[in-house]
């Protein structure tokens, strides 16, 4: 049962297309796992919707012959099928991060970033950097300040915090005011999906100086 | 600058869904039935767009490009887009109306916000802006049709969204605006939109379940 979800913000700007690309990965995978952020999102889709279908005002007239020309184009040319590589379903990774690491958690090729706890970078955009996190049961994920906006989607396993549960499907949202001390909870390793759009602050786990040789 | 559609044109259409209930459902079964008459509300989009899907119906086309090819022109402009490629990319987009006809889902969403969502992933693409990953698209199979109550009730829902957007205040709608036309980054996006979407995010629920149900 998922209980964290996205925050409004962030799916009228996916529903928009204006977010970074990393984000854009965070959200599309949090609403694979989630009806109810999928029904929201169709909900902030129909917003924009009904801004398309403004009065006359919101119109701006097409070139003469655009109907016959449109109507040629779809007679004349075929249409070209979009290369989607297939997903599997029910698979630790939705659908949209398999596009990206591929199918199967154990085909991820993960580096050590110290006291058992793995990454892997995920190349996007560089507005916003995508990870993902392998964190041992029991390990503290790296105390952590943020710059900006960061998403930790929970794909295997769960993590906790001061005062909450993380659980697969959770995504948890925080901000430059939030910091905390999660713990992958005992049981599985915990995989998730961490976003930031400003280079995370590692506290105490490694010295500052190493932040821009290890990417992270 | 902005209208959705005039509260009092909406409200005028709205009880004619209502009253004509069994009607409009036989048309959406039906479509050629509506062929004379000049498609206004949300149930007859929808009935142009089946003709297209069944019977690749060119007048239903043509109906469908003279309301929205203008508009998804106009919204590009807005978006940022010069007359050229605007021009092109709502002729492309009308293109892709006619080979996804069938893949609408009229219980889950308005025309016009499935118009959207194509003319968005276009403006992505034309504009070079941050890929967007999606979750994998829902869809009905070969012998499963929504529920007609449900087309019928997210049209309704959709019809009010847009009078609802259309009375907010000047500061909130221009702030929405701007979100879709692209201009906001997500942390410059209020949280509260004023936006009453908890009544077409529940009906889209609703509608998400049963889909899954006739899945599983």
């Amino acid at each position: 049962m998922i209980t964290h979800h996205l925050s409004d913000k962030l799916l009228m700007a996916y529903s928009a297309g204006s977010l970074p690309e990393a984000f854009n990965l965070a959200v599309a995978s949090h609403i694979a796992m989630c009806d109810e952020c999928r029904a929201r999102l169709a909900s902030f889709d129909a917003v924009g919707g009904a801004l398309l279908d403004q009065g006359p005002e919101g119109r701006e007239p097409m070139t003469k012959g655009a109907l016959e020309a449109t109507l040629e184009r779809i007679k004349s040319t075929a249409p070209t099928p979009r290369q989607r590589k297939s997903v599997s379903q029910n698979a630790t990774l939705p659908g949209p991060l398999q596009q990206y690491v591929g199918e199967d958690v154990a085909g991820i090729k993960w580096r050590s970033v110290g006291n058992g706890v793995r990454q892997m970078i995920i190349p996007t955009s560089a507005q916003a950097t995508a990870r993902l996190l392998y964190i041992p049961a029991g390990v503290a994920v790296p105390d952590h300040g943020h710059g900006g906006m960061e998403l930790t989607l929970v794909l295997q396993g769960a993590f906790e915090d001061q005062s909450d549960w993380f659980g697969r499907g959770d995504i948890e949202v925080a901000d430059e005011s939030t910091e905390h001390q999660p713990v992958a909870a005992p049981g599985a390793d915990c995989i998730c999906l961490a976003v930031t759009d400003a280079p995370l602050k590692f506290r105490g786990l490694l010295p500052r100086l190493a932040q821009p040789f290890l990417g992270i | 600058m902005f209208d959705v559609q005039s509260p009092d044109r909406a409200a005028r259409q709205y009880p004619s869904i209502v009253g004509n209930l069994p009607m409009v459902r036989e048309n959406i079964h039906r479509g050629k039935r509506l062929a004379s008459v000049k498609a206004e509300s949300g149930a007859e989009w929808v009935t142009l767009i089946r003709r297209v899907a069944e019977t690749q119906d060119t007048d239903a086309f043509t109906e469908l490009f003279e309301h929205f090819a203008p508009r998804i022109k106009g919204f590009l402009i807005k978006s940022g887009a010069d007359h050229a490629m605007a021009e092109e990319c709502a002729q492309d987009v009308m293109v892709t109306v006619w080979r996804k006809a069938a893949q609408f889902d009229p219980s889950r969403a308005s025309v016009a916000t499935w118009i959207f969502t194509i003319a968005r992933n276009r403006r992505i693409d034309m504009l070079r802006r941050d890929r967007r990953p999606e979750p994998e698209e829902l869809n009905w199979g070969p012998e499963e049709e929504p529920d007609q109550l449900d087309v019928l009730g997210m049209q309704q829902e959709a019809g009010q969204l847009a009078i609802a957007l259309s009375r907010l205040p000047e500061k909130q709608r221009s702030m929405i605006e701007r979100a879709y036309f692209g201009e906001l980054t997500h942390s410059e996006i209020a949280e509260e939109t004023g936006l009453p979407l908890g009544t077409i995010k529940s009906r889209i629920r609703l509608a998400l379940e049963r889909l899954r149900h006739s899945l599983s």
